[in-house]
């Protein structure tokens, strides 16, 4: 690892002050559980770090207007273990409990793992499929950003660098929806995910009234299957129906060769896996 | 570049005791217990925060040390497996894993005394779901893993019986 200035702001004002000042030469940490792996193995260089640990606040769950405001300190244990999210986004809570292990999650930030823009990470297909935003700052002020709006790439975004994200976002999940967060792990349980699908569905006599998928860790960014979500609202779903329908997420996704599975196994389990995910979530037995 | 390190002052304290250092930035808390304040308890296996063997806890909750820098525990309070014992007298988790087998060669040990320490303090009578779920990031090559359930089982009898005899 090299060396860094090191500097401990008060407030994100001032936090957001000293990454303009040294204009993409410097890194925020707020847990540091993926920057550090990243710095110990030289992927990222940095000659400042701009440290989040002295600043107090900014890590309140609460629920307001229909949606939950999540303070981008909070760390993602304490979202899974929030009755608040439980309350009005169970999905949420759910997909915060499975990333990596408790030891992890007790230090990770919400705002942290956002901007880490992994497309592994388990959050981001549930924060895509229930229309999340973030509230980013930076010296020049605010915006907001829709997550679906947010990621380009491996580790990549539309955030400036002298930008933080301050809170997250996020609608309340529809009344009488069920939900359900796939995290397929061949090798262990505190790994990523070789192919991870969140769904919420909405059945109204019988028919499809919502139905949405997000899939993770099957290409550069989590992916919305906006298609599959089309050919199946409205209909009386069965199992040979959502088999067919979820075929098309094969021409969406685009996973890469990696220990936790070859490209081309994970392609074929991620139509397996979204079929799944929407027979959970809208009453259909597993053919 | 330079060719002396980058230093920033830390101040924290470490099991009770407080501390004041000057340290390269790029120093991960378990080198600073190790090399500097030479606490070797805490191990570093994987070094990328999956194994657990480096388990400490950061202001009373688990944390792996060996991906936190010291600067960033700046103000902390840490905890390690050295302060686990009150002097001679071990802590009853400790005793559950020698009495119950949780441990052979004792690598992987100090971080599932204080996965398993920090755990009992969190949910004081856990099922044995919960038990698995909590250790899941604890990695042992040899025990396995049955005696250190048990063992967790059986300092949560203890533990508790501790705790309904103080109550009464």
């Amino acid at each position: 690892m090299n060396d860094f200035h090191f500097h401990t702001p008060d407030t994100l004002e001032e936090a957001a002050a000293l990454l303009a000042q040294y204009d993409g030469n410097a890194k925020l940490i707020a847990g540091g559980t993926a920057l550090t792996t990243l710095l110990k193995q030289s992927l990222v260089q940095p000659e400042h770090l701009v440290s989040l640990h002295r600043v107090k606040g900014h890590d309140a769950i609460e629920h307001s207007g229909g949606a939950l405001h999540i303070g981008a300190l909070a760390t993602q244990r304490s979202v899974e273990r929030s009755e608040t999210v439980k309350q009005h986004a169970p999905l949420l809570a759910e997909a915060y409990r499975r990333v990596a292990t408790v030891r992890v999650r007790n230090v990770a930030t919400v705002g942290g793992g956002i901007a880490h823009a992994d497309p592994a990470m388990d959050p981001p297909p549930s924060l895509l499929i229930l229309g999340a935003s973030v509230k980013l700052l930076s010296s020049k002020g605010e915006r907001t950003v829709a997550l679906a709006d947010l990621y380009t790439d491996y580790y990549e975004t539309t955030m400036e660098p002298d930008e933080i994200v301050t809170e997250l976002e996020v609608p309340d999940q529809p009344a009488g929806s069920s939900w359900t967060y796939i995290k397929y792990l061949p090798r262990t349980a505190d790994d990523y995910a070789t192919v991870s699908v969140a769904a919420i569905g909405v059945l109204d006599g019988g028919k499809v009234a919502d139905v949405r998928v997000g899939l993770g860790a099957l290409g550069p960014t989590a992916i919305r299957a906006t298609a599959l979500e089309d050919a199946v609202r409205g209909t009386t779903p069965t199992h040979d129906s959502l088999h067919e329908a979820s075929q098309s997420v094969l021409e969406i996704v685009d996973p890469i060769d990696d220990p936790r599975g070859s490209a081309g196994y994970k392609r074929d389990m991620s139509a397996v896996f979204a079929r799944r995910a929407m027979e959970q979530v809208l009453g259909v037995a597993t053919g | 570049m330079t060719t002396t390190p980058i230093k920033y002052t830390v101040k924290l304290t470490v099991n009770g005791k407080p501390y004041s250092a000057e340290v390269p930035t790029y120093r991960t808390l378990v080198d600073f217990l190790r090399y500097d304040l030479g606490l070797t308890g805490t191990k570093e296996t994987c070094s990328i925060g999956v194994c657990g063997a480096c388990t400490i806890t950061l202001d009373g909750k688990m944390a792996a040390s060996c991906i936190l820098l010291a600067v960033r525990a700046d103000g902390a309070d840490i905890q390690t497996i050295e302060g686990v014992a009150n002097g001679d007298e071990l802590h009853p988790v400790q005793e559950a894993f020698i009495a119950n087998g949780g441990f052979q060669c004792g690598a992987c040990t100090p971080g599932q005394i204080m996965a398993s320490k920090a755990l009992l303090e969190e949910i004081p009578h856990p099922t044995e779901a919960e038990i698995k779920e909590w250790m899941m990031g604890n990695l042992c090559r040899c025990t396995g893993y049955y005696q250190i359930i048990d063992s967790i089982k059986a300092a949560a009898e203890t533990m508790g019986k501790a705790a309904a005899g103080t109550k009464g």
